[in-house]
């Protein structure tokens, strides 16, 4: 590894997800100004021909720990990408505005959901955000429609953001077919076109107290997917005036949390949340289409009355083998039902707790503390037995739920809630899974209840600025990315505010 | 590396994935691959303590029925898992589920097991199957 020369910047963005790509682009006309703006992204920058859709080879191109990062006590996995786009690279695209109710409940002075649903309105345009048309959609996606209405739920369809969507089913392992409108295909080519600096397989180590990053450039390893970094390998020292933190929920505290900056924020790494989710299946008698199609067309929301929510989805064979409890014959016979299983992705809304937190190691990797509260089990217990209501509804013939034993058969539909009790939802036993990482930054009026505020200024530390899901002072009950970008069109539009006081004349040094 | 022996962790991917029994030496030898590629990007320390765990599957069956996991019937291997996976120390019930996780991805993350039970994902979606 080398060491490289110090390099200046106006602005670094660290991050290229939803949070990163939205400031990247909406501060890109400051480059006509004269100003440098630079994205450092940890991942690599793939080429359209790598997305192949096969499960293992993606996973481990686009997941942190090929999508099997732990929670701290092993019962959990937390999904979350490392790449060109970050996540906005492997979610489905759907695209749901933020919802009053919960930024009301958030009670963030200065935050007015009418603001962030205005922005989020306009990021739906830009990503062409729409419902797809009916004859689009799989039989999975119909049979839950058709299943919640009959059980009596309320039934909408996901806005996706998808152009020339061919219905691979493969969104979660990157759009093989680039139809997904991620920030990795809207937001950040328009920004490097504008002359913002992408920098990719670069890791920032921490920030100085002086505004300089550490940064370490990886090599690309052999054989592995993506281009080499646009820097030469090894470490770089970067100076900036402003520093945006835009790595997500797990990557924005661990690195404020390994810095040495100079204020003191005791709610730094508190309340991380993340819609823990199961999976659950239903076998119905005959084939259906389900692994062709987009595979997230509709949901029913119950998180202000009952705290879950329910999705339509479909995964790939490892996922939905170590998704299903237990093992043996009896599991291999679900696996083995594939072409006619319905499957439904249940979202608890937790709550933000004082146990549940971000912490980073001695080595200063990312270690994050999650138990599932009483609250948050009884909200996953609603919902299995809603979403097996559903399931039986639509005609299966039995589901397959964490219960002893797992496979309920139709005949037991009226027996639900006995079946499927809180004493199945053990940790340890439940394959728990989050994509919807959130908190860690979270905003509110000061350092005592918070660690930045509705701008995303981090307390006492008006260069540093927080632009991802960590900023959720709590859950958001809804797949978040419209609201992260609305919340990062809001930062940049900030830092555009304060700009003559923070970047000072065009030109000078980036420490003068 | 894989967390046990052949003889034993055979014996347990079988348990879990009882169709294993019927692959072939290739297709065990892309089985074990995939495990030790995912081992080989863990921690050191979950890797020593996932062969430990592993090293105590094998031998605590002589307890109960005083023969090790190996010399057990499929019947009884499943027995032992199942215990171990509602065990009251949440630390078995994870090692369990690790391990389960683990005997998952070599087994169904081959493009032959996902054939094997109809998985016809194709990044041309519609296209494909018209």
């Amino acid at each position: 590894m080398s060491a490289g020369p110090e390099r200046a910047y106006d602005v670094v963005v660290v991050g290229s997800g939803a949070g990163g790509g939205t400031v990247a682009q909406a501060l890109a006309p400051l480059v006509r100004d004269g100003r440098r703006v630079l994205v450092l992204e940890q991942g690599p920058r793939l080429a359209d021909h790598e997305f192949t859709g096969r499960e293992l080879e993606m996973a481990e191109a686009l997941y942190v720990d090929a999508g099997g990062f732990l929670t701290r006590d092993g019962t959990m996995t937390l999904a979350f990408a490392c790449a060109y786009g970050g996540s906005t690279v492997v979610y489905t695209g759907t695209s749901l505005p933020p919802p009053a109710r919960v930024i009301a409940r958030w009670g963030v002075p200065g935050l007015d959901a009418a603001d962030l649903q205005a922005r989020a309105r306009r990021y739906a345009d830009e990503n062409n955000v729409h419902l797809l048309d009916d004859a689009l959609l799989n039989d999975n996606n119909r049979l839950f429609a058709a299943g919640a209405r009959a059980a009596g739920y309320r039934v909408e369809q996901f806005p996706v953001n998808v152009r020339g969507c061919r219905g691979s089913s493969l969104c979660n392992l990157g759009c093989p077919n680039q139809a997904k409108q991620g920030t990795n295909r809207v937001q950040l080519p328009r920004a490097e076109r504008a002359g913002v600096e992408v920098v990719t397989r670069a890791e920032v180590l921490r920030i100085g107290a002086d505004r300089t990053l550490a940064v370490r450039v990886a090599e690309r390893p052999p054989g592995a997917k993506g281009a080499p970094s646009e820097w030469p390998p090894g470490e770089h020292r970067v100076r900036a005036r402003v520093v945006v933190s835009a790595g997500g929920a797990i990557g924005s505290p661990a690195l404020l949390l390994r810095s040495a900056l100079p204020a003191r924020l005791p709610r730094l790494g508190a309340g991380f949340t993340c819609h823990p989710a199961l999976i659950l299946v239903g076998e119905h008698p005959r084939a259906i289409t389900n692994d062709v199609g987009h595979p997230k067309s509709f949901y029913v929301d119950r998180a202000a009355e009952e705290r879950f929510v329910l999705e339509t989805c479909m995964y790939f064979p490892f996922v939905t083998a170590k998704s299903l409890t237990g093992f043996g014959p009896a599991h291999s016979a679900v696996m083995q039902a594939f072409p006619r299983l319905q499957m439904i992705l249940l979202l608890a809304c937790d709550r933000a707790v004082p146990e549940n937190r971000m912490a980073v190691d001695r080595h200063g990797r990312p270690v994050v503390h999650y138990r599932l509260t009483g609250e948050t089990i009884a909200a996953l217990v609603r919902g299995t037995r809603a979403a097996a209501r559903i399931l039986f509804a639509a005609g299966a013939r039995r589901v397959h739920v964490p219960a002893d034993p797992p496979l309920v058969e139709a005949a037991e539909a009226a027996d639900l809630d006995t079946r499927i009790a809180a004493r199945h939802f053990r940790p340890g036993t439940l394959s728990l899974s989050a994509a919807h990482l959130m908190g860690g930054c979270g905003m509110g009026r000061s350092a005592a209840d918070s660690v930045t505020d509705a701008w995303g200024r981090v307390h006492g530390l008006p260069w540093l600025r927080v632009a991802d899901a960590s900023l959720f002072p709590d859950a958001l009950e809804i797949n978040p990315y419209l609201t992260i970008m609305a919340l990062a069109d809001r930062v940049a539009e900030g830092i555009g505010r304060d700009a003559p006081a923070l970047l000072g004349a065009a030109g000078e040094p980036a420490d003068a | 590396m894989l967390p046990a022996g052949p003889r034993l962790w055979r014996a347990i991917v079988t348990a879990l994935v009882p169709e294993a029994a019927r692959l072939d030496p290739d297709a065990w030898a892309e089985l074990d691959a995939l495990v030790a590629r995912a081992l080989a990007a863990r921690p050191r320390r979950l890797r020593h303590g996932l062969a430990l765990f592993v090293r105590g599957i094998g031998w605590l069956p002589v307890l109960r029925y005083g023969r090790p996991f190996v010399a057990l019937d499929s019947a009884r291997r499943l027995r032992v898992l199942e215990v171990l996976q509602h065990a009251p120390l949440l630390a078995v019930r994870r090692g369990v589920w690790g391990l389960r996780t683990l005997v998952f991805l070599g087994y169904y993350g081959r493009p032959a097991a996902g054939a094997a039970v109809g998985y016809r994902a194709d990044p041309r979606g519609w296209e494909a199957r018209r």
